[in-house]
């Protein structure tokens, strides 16, 4: 038999897409665009530190914020990020909408293609669904988080807050704490700090860490001792609405605070606590913690605003290199 | 067992292809005279006898394949795929038979369902197709279906594909009933308290993208099973799509065993790893899922050695509004027929993983053994079941170029080499490309 090593080869992979500026994944993203997007959020915090807020940049742009799973901070930082930059905005939440009547997501993105959204901001609670709406609007599309798989925006806001702390992100060791099996806010931020040169460990029960993660480029423990040495502790929600019934992730949450819950004696005095929320108080961080002088959790929020806007700025400049992602229908 | 149009037989000489047969042991330049649907002749310069000449130059001339694995959703969705539709497809792809699964609506768990399937069969199948009974009533996985009955209606053999047959207990049942009807039972292998929620091969790939992780554990964990119950009963099983390394391990240690098991193999299992799935495609999502890179070696070096005898497409025709959803929300599987064996002579036979002789026998001769049918061979008295292939031509896989009622191929916008040009089944000019 011939030797059969040279089987995986690229020809084997789909080929190659064109290119065209969506923000889906961070994984679609190289340390350049993340730093021009850094870098473009510092402008547009300064321009929110003024009285008057609103930029004229985006005006006569119209964008769409297709929300189909239950959102309070990203719709409306999204929502506001595009009004700061004076686009027309609509916002579509599932329920209410023609999805509840059984409306495909191809015919809703068909549809509200028709008003010729320069952007789609959409939020689905399965994974792909995003690269589906590219496929069928001529939009620019952006991912506020498809069910498991990434949430960008969340880790640029993440990396944003982190660098404006720090001073940097490069060599820092970033412990991402909790149900990783269920977070899509992980998977985007392992992506996002490893791009920018941090270390990454997970740590959480072995049921709630993915087999296979550490090919992320992450350490991965399952004591909670692992975060004492880190320089960010980000706490993960128990993403309950997600698990499987009777799939017995952790036995009882009560076991599950007490062994991986972040409290005051857990933590050491300088080291940032960020929580991507909603938090379950009591259950993955202690109340006491979030509120401590080093939480970022306000201040991931307040970033979360500045972040949107260069994401809908850059989308919609056209610069050289841009926030590129495949357009699935080259794809498939 | 197979059932299609009686009638027209046809004629022809094809002349000066070279002609591959690896059951008789030929591979050499020749002409083939075929009379009244049987192959007559096997020769140089042969006397045409007025039939039509078709000319071989440069072209493989083999035994048409056998398919032991399609789904033909007859009855309930026939906006899918219908018999006509299935058989047409798998006349292009150069088949001359075709066994289809059970799980339609109704489920094919009667005799009164299975005589319906075969009175369509005869009336529109363009190449000959049998049917598989279902092993429990609805493949429910309650209570055993009349297969004795069932086998005189025709039955190939029974299976649940689709599905495990979960109770140990029912499977021993079956394993120990089916002797009675004298046909095999086909398993789908995969443990459901393992598999639940996963929607892609539990790997790297899984764990970065967010999807539920289907583990190869959760194959290979039936599959050890099922091979305990037929070593203990002594009943001959097959083994449906396998996609796993350990799979084939547990099926070669049964073989050494004296275990009378097939296995079957997957043009997308040869060709894929489940680093497709990045693509989030959903024409690359299907049960068993596509596995590592490891995995696939296995597959390729038991379909080499003969550990798993024949490749089966799982041909699964969707509507292309269920698979128009994002990839979390799309149903399992792709169709094959059409693309089988240039898919697999693209991939494995042309970089030299394979050779063209072996590819051959595991989609003819090595399926057909599998239910206990003729293997087609090219050989004076054998019916003519054949297939003209063209190996050095491009050609690109569009929507449009399927017969197929479905268009969900993992291959669409691809360009591939070997093309089938002719096929004959049964005596009859199925396709002309």
């Amino acid at each position: 038999m011939a030797d059969i090593r040279p089987l995986v080869r690229d020809e084997l992979l789909p080929p190659k897409p064109a290119v065209r500026r969506h923000l889906i994944s961070i994984a679609d993203l190289t340390r350049a665009d993340v730093e021009r997007l850094l870098g473009l959020a510092r402008t547009f915090a300064r321009s929110l530190e003024r009285d008057v807020k609103k930029l004229p940049t985006l005006r006569g742009r119209t964008v769409v914020n297709l929300f189909c799973e239950p959102s309070t901070r990203t719709s409306s930082s999204f929502e506001l990020a595009a009004k700061r930059l004076s686009a027309d905005v609509m916002s579509i939440k599932a329920s209410g909408s023609a999805v509840e009547k059984g409306e495909s997501l191809k015919d809703t993105a068909i549809t509200l293609g028709c008003y010729d959204p320069d952007v789609v901001v959409i939020r689905h609670p399965e994974i792909g669904a995003p690269r589906l709406v590219a496929r069928y609007t001529g939009a620019h599309v952006v991912n506020a988080g498809d069910g498991k798989h990434q949430h960008p925006t969340q880790a640029l806001l993440d990396l944003y807050t982190v660098d404006d702390e720090l001073g940097g992100i490069e060599n820092l060791h970033v412990a991402i704490v909790g149900d990783v099996l269920h977070s899509r806010v992980a998977r985007s931020n392992i992506q996002a700090f490893v791009l920018m040169g941090a270390r990454v460990t997970l740590v959480g029960p072995p049921t709630l860490i993915p087999r296979g993660i550490e090919a992320m480029g992450c350490d991965v423990a399952h004591s909670l001792d692992a975060i004492r040495a880190a320089d960010v502790v980000y706490v993960l929600r128990m993403q309950r609405e997600r698990m499987l019934a009777g799939e017995n992730y952790v036995p009882t949450l009560r076991e599950y605070t007490a062994r991986w819950g972040v409290t005051t004696e857990r933590v050491r005095p300088g080291q940032k606590i960020m929580h991507p929320g909603p938090m379950n108080r009591g259950v993955e961080l202690d109340g006491a913690v979030a509120e401590a002088a080093d939480a970022l959790i306000e201040r991931q929020v307040r970033s979360g605003l500045a972040v949107r806007m260069a994401v809908l700025y850059d989308l919609l400049t056209h610069g050289p290199v841009g926030v590129q992602v495949a357009d699935a229908q080259e794809v498939a | 067992m197979l059932f299609g149009r009686n009638g027209r037989k046809d004629e022809l000489v094809v002349r000066g292809a070279r002609v591959v047969d690896p059951g008789e042991g030929i591979d050499s330049r020749l002409d083939v005279r075929v009379d009244r649907g049987v192959v007559a002749a096997l020769g140089t310069d042969l006397d045409t006898n007025r039939h039509r000449v078709v000319d071989g130059e440069g072209l493989v001339l083999a035994p048409a394949f056998v398919d032991p694995h399609v789904h033909l959703r007859t009855p309930g969705r026939e906006d899918e795929e219908d018999i006509a539709s299935g058989t047409r497809a798998g006349a292009a792809g150069g088949y001359c038979a075709l066994l289809a699964m059970p799980n339609t609506d109704p489920v094919v768990d009667s005799a009164s369902v299975l005589g319906a399937l075969a009175d369509r069969a005869r009336s529109e199948a363009e190449i000959p197709v049998g049917f598989l009974g279902a092993i429990t009533k609805g493949e429910e996985g309650g209570e055993l279906t009349e297969m004795v009955t069932l086998a005189e209606a025709g039955a190939a053999g029974f299976t649940d594909d689709g599905r495990p047959v979960e109770a140990a207990g029912l499977l021993r049942r079956a394993l120990q009933y089916s002797s009675a009807a004298g046909r095999p039972l086909a398993l789908h292998c995969e443990e459901p308290t393992l598999s639940r929620g996963g929607c892609v091969h539990e790997g790297a790939a899984s764990a970065e993208l967010g999807f539920g992780g289907y583990p190869s554990v959760a194959e290979s964990a039936m599959v050890a099973r099922d091979l305990a119950l037929a070593r203990y009963e002594e009943r001959p099983v097959h083994l449906l799509h396998l996609s796993a390394r350990e799979s084939v391990e547990a099926l070669r240690a049964a073989h050494a065993d004296a275990v009378a098991a097939t296995a079957e193999v997957t043009p997308h299992h040869l060709c894929l790893t489940d680093e497709a799935v990045r693509s989030l495609d959903p024409n690359v999502k299907m049960n068993p899922p596509l596995r590592s890179a490891n995995d696939r070696r296995a597959l390729v070096e038991a379909l080499h050695d003969g550990t798993i005898a024949a490749v089966a497409t799982d041909h699964a025709p969707h509507a292309r509004h269920e698979k128009e959803v994002p990839f979390e929300a799309a149903p399992f599987g792709v169709i094959g027929l059409e693309t089988a064996f240039s898919a697999l002579y693209t991939r494995l036979v042309e970089p030299g993983v394979l050779s063209l002789a072996t590819l051959l026998e595991r989609m003819s001769a090595g399926p057909a053994r599998v239910y206990g049918l003729e293997p087609p061979r090219i050989a004076p008295g054998a019916e003519a079941n054949l297939v003209l292939l063209d190996l050095n031509a491009p050609w690109r896989v569009d929507e449009s170029s399927f017969r197929s009622k479905s268009a969900n191929s993992w291959l669409l916008g691809r360009t591939l080499r070997g093309k089938v040009l002719m096929t004959v089944a049964a005596g009859r000019v199925a396709y002309e490309g």
